[in-house]
C-alpha cells in the first residue's frame, strides 16, 4: 500500500503559455468610451456646452460664452497684443521655473548635506516660508524692478520653498541601510551621493517640482497684477477695469491651459522617474 | 580540548573543541584572524555608584579562519553575530582587539571582502543587471566589460532570463541570487553573509544552499556565514562557531565530520547527521541566559 494517494497523470502536453482570448469589438469600444481620458474629455466638453448656454443668457458685463471668448482672442491675435503679452509672460515664466528648480534643489542638497549650513540657514528659510510671500512683492519690485527680473524674482521667491523642503527631506529620508550598500562596496562619498542618495531622493524632489509649477504660475500672475503693464496678468487687470469681459477671459483661459500642460508634463516625468517606488509600494 | 572532556558526548564525536583551543592554522593559508575582538554599546543602564557603563556585545573573540574554509557562525539572537560580521566587513570598528584579513588589519571596507545583506540590499531603481554590475561601475570599469561580467554572474546564479527585471519584479529567492552575484563580481577572497537565506521559505532556501555550495566550490573563496539554523550550518560548513550570548563569546567550535559529503550527497540520511545536530542543539541550549 502506498502512502501517496494521488499522482498527476500525464494527460497530454503541459501548457506553459496560453493564447490570449480575443476581446469582442463591443467590449473594446465600451472600454475606450469609458476610459479615464475619454471621461475627462467628455466632462470638459459638457462643461463648455453648459457654459455656452448659460453665458449667452447672462449679462455680458459679468459673463461671456466660449464662442465670444474665441472671437475676442482672434481679434486680439490680429492686433498682435496677444502674442506680445504671451511673450512677456512666457519668457520670465520659463526663466523663473528654471531658477526655482535649480536654486531649490541646490539649497536643498546643501542643507541636507551639511548640518552647520542647515543651522545657519534654517531660521531664514522658516521665516520666509511663514511670511505670505505676497507681502514681500512691493519690496521685491523696489529692488528688482517691474520688468523681466522683477517677475522672475517674485516667482522664484514664491515657488522655491517646496523644492527646497522636498529635496532636503528626500535626501534626509534615505535610509542608512541604503547608504551602507555603497559603503560596503567601497564607494567614494561622491559616488554614494550620485548613485544612491540622489536616485533614492528623486521621487521626493519631483513631487516638490510639481508643487512649485503651480506656485510659479501664481507667482507670475501676481507679479503682473502689481506691475499691471505687461503680460497676461497685465491684460487681466486692464480688461477687468473696463469691463471687457470676453477679452478678460482670453488670458485666463490661456493661463489655465498652460498651467494644465505644465503640471501634466511634470506629473508624467515624475511617474516615469519614480516608477520603481510606486511598484515597490504596490508590492508592499 | 581539555574543557570538552567534561562532557562525554562531546568527545564521542571527537571533533568539538572549546574555544580556548583555537585551531592553529597560521601562516599563509590564514584568511581571517580575530584577535581578542570586543565590541561595546552605549546603554542607559548604570553600574555601581551610578557610573555610566557600556554593554558588552562581544567579549574577546579569538578565531582563525583558513583560506577557502566555509565557516558558519551559529548562535542565539542577540549574541553579536551581525556585529562581528559588520566589523569584519569594515563597516564598524572593534573597541578592543583587531581583525586581520590576509594579515592586514581591517580599518575600512575592502574590495576583496564582500558582504551579502540579510535583507538583500538591492537598489530598487536598478535592474538585476544594474545591481550586479554596480561594484564594477564604482571601480570605473568600462560599460561593455562590466555588462559582460554581470551577465556571466547572473548566468552562474541561474538568472539569465531575468537580467532586465527590477528587484520588485523578482521573488525573494531571486533577489538574494542577484545579491550573491553582485558579491561575487569582484572575485572576492572572502564573502561575508548575514543570514542570507533567513527570509526565504524552506524549499527556496534549500535550493539556494545547494546552488551556493556549488558556486563556493567553483570559486574557492572563503565564506563567513551567519545563521540561526543548525541544519543550515551543518549542510554548508567546514567548521561551525557556536556563540553564547550576554556577553557574546565563541563558546565552541565544531569541525563538521560531514563536510566531505555536502557537495554530492544528501548528508541528512547519514547517521552522524543526527548526532551532530543533537550535539549542536545541546551546545546551543547552554548559551541562553
Ligand atoms: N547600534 C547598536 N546600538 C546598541 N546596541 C547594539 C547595536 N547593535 C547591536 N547592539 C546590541 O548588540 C548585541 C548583538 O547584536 P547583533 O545584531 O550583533 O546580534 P545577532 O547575533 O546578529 O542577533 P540576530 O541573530 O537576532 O540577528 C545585541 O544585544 C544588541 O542589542
Ligand atoms: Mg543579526
Amino acid at each position: 500500500m502506498s502512502i501517496v494517494d494521488y499522482i498527476d497523470p500525464p494527460n497530454g502536453e503541459l501548457r506553459l503559455v496560453v493564447p490570449v482570448k480575443p476581446i469582442p469589438t463591443i467590449t473594446r469600444i465600451r472600454r475606450v468610451l469609458l476610459s479615464p481620458n475619454s471621461i475627462r474629455c467628455l466632462s470638459v466638453l459638457v462643461f463648455f456646452i453648459v457654459w455656452e448656454f448659460a453665458g449667452r443668457r447672462a449679462n455680458p458685463l459679468f459673463m461671456a460664452p466660449p464662442s465670444k471668448i474665441w472671437i475676442a482672442s482672434i481679434d486680439l491675435w490680429h492686433t498682435g497684443l496677444l502674442q506680445r503679452a504671451i511673450g512677456q509672460s512666457l519668457a520670465p515664466f520659463l526663466m523663473g521655473l528654471f531658477l526655482t528648480i535649480v536654486i531649490g534643489i541646490g539649497i536643498g542638497i546643501a542643507i541636507a548635506q551639511s548640518r552647520s549650513l542647515e543651522y545657519i540657514l534654517d531660521p531664514f528659510i522658516n521665516a520666509l516660508c511663514a511670511i505670505p510671500r505676497i507681502a514681500l512683492v512691493p519690496l521685491i519690485i523696489l529692488w528688482a524692478g517691474l520688468e523681466f527680473w522683477g517677475k522672475v524674482a517674485i516667482m522664484t521667491s514664491t515657488a522655491v520653498f517646496p523644492v527646497i523642503i522636498n529635496t532636503y527631506s528626500g535626501i534626509r529620508d534615505v535610509r542608512g541601510s541604503m547608504l551602507e550598500i555603497g559603503r560596503a562596496y567601497c564607494a567614494t562619498e561622491l559616488q554614494i551621493f550620485f548613485k544612491i542618495t540622489l536616485p533614492a531622493a528623486l521621487p521626493f524632489i519631483m513631487a516638490g517640482v510639481r508643487l512649485s509649477v503651480g506656485l510659479c504660475i501664481t507667482g507670475i500672475v501676481v507679479a503682473e497684477f502689481f506691475t499691471a503693464i505687461s503680460g497676461l496678468g497685465g491684460m487681466i487687470v486692464e480688461y477687468s477695469n473696463v469691463f471687457a469681459t470676453a477679452k478678460l477671459f482670453v488670458p485666463i483661459t490661456i493661463i489655465a491651459f498652460v498651467g494644465v500642460a505644465f503640471t501634466e508634463g511634470v506629473q508624467w516625468l515624475e511617474r516615469r522617474l519614480s516608477r520603481w517606488r510606486i511598484l515597490e509600494r504596490e508590492r508592499g | 580540548m581539555k574543557l570538552s572532556v567534561m562532557d562525554p558526548a562531546a568527545t564521542s564525536l571527537g571533533s568539538i573543541e572549546m574555544k580556548s583551543a583555537t585551531p592553529g592554522s597560521s601562516g599563509d593559508d590564514c584568511m581571517v584572524r580575530f584577535d581578542g575582538v570586543s565590541k561595546f554599546f552605549e546603554t542607559r543602564e548604570r553600574g555601581g555608584l551610578g557610573h555610566p557603563v557600556r554593554t558588552v556585545a562581544l567579549d574577546r573573540v579569538d578565531a582563525v579562519i583558513g583560506a577557502g574554509e566555509f565557516i558558519s557562525l551559529l548562535g542565539p539572537s542577540g549574541c553579536g553575530k551581525t556585529t562581528l560580521l559588520r566589523m569584519a566587513a569594515g563597516l564598524m570598528q572593534p573597541d578592543e582587539g583587531s581583525i586581520k584579513i590576509q594579515n592586514k588589519v581591517v580599518v575600512a571596507p575592502r574590495r576583496d571582502a564582500c558582504l551579502v545583506f540579510q535583507n538583500f540590499g538591492l537598489l530598487p531603481w536598478r535592474s538585476a543587471l544594474g545591481n550586479v554590475e554596480f561594484p564594477l561601475e564604482l571601480d570605473g570599469i568600462g560599460e561593455a566589460l562590466r555588462r559582460d561580467r554581470a551577465r556571466e554572474l547572473l548566468d552562474l546564479v541561474g538568472l539569465q532570463r531575468f537580467t532586465d527585471h527590477y528587484p520588485h519584479e523578482l521573488s525573494g529567492g531571486m533577489q538574494q541570487r542577484v545579491a550573491i552575484a553582485r558579491a561575487l563580481i569582484r572575485k572576492p577572497v572572502l564573502i561575508l553573509m548575514d543570514e542570507p537565506f533567513g527570509a526565504l521559505d524552506a524549499q527556496t532556501r534549500e535550493q539556494l544552499q545547494e546552488d551556493f555550495l556549488r558556486i563556493w566550490a567553483r570559486t574557492g573563496t572563503t565564506v563567513l556565514f551567519v545563521t540561526h539554523s543548525i541544519d543550515e550550518a551543518l549542510l554548508l560548513s567546514d567548521r561551525i562557531f557556536i556563540f553564547s550570548t550576554n556577553p557574546g563569546r565563541v563558546k565552541a567550535i565544531m569541525t563538521s565530520p560531514l563536510a566531505g559529503l555536502r557537495l554530492d550527497s544528501d548528508m541528512r540520511v547519514d547517521r552522524r547527521f543526527g548526532d551532530c545536530r543533537a550535539e549542536l542543539r545541546r551546545l546551543l541550549a547552554g548559551t541562553q541566559t
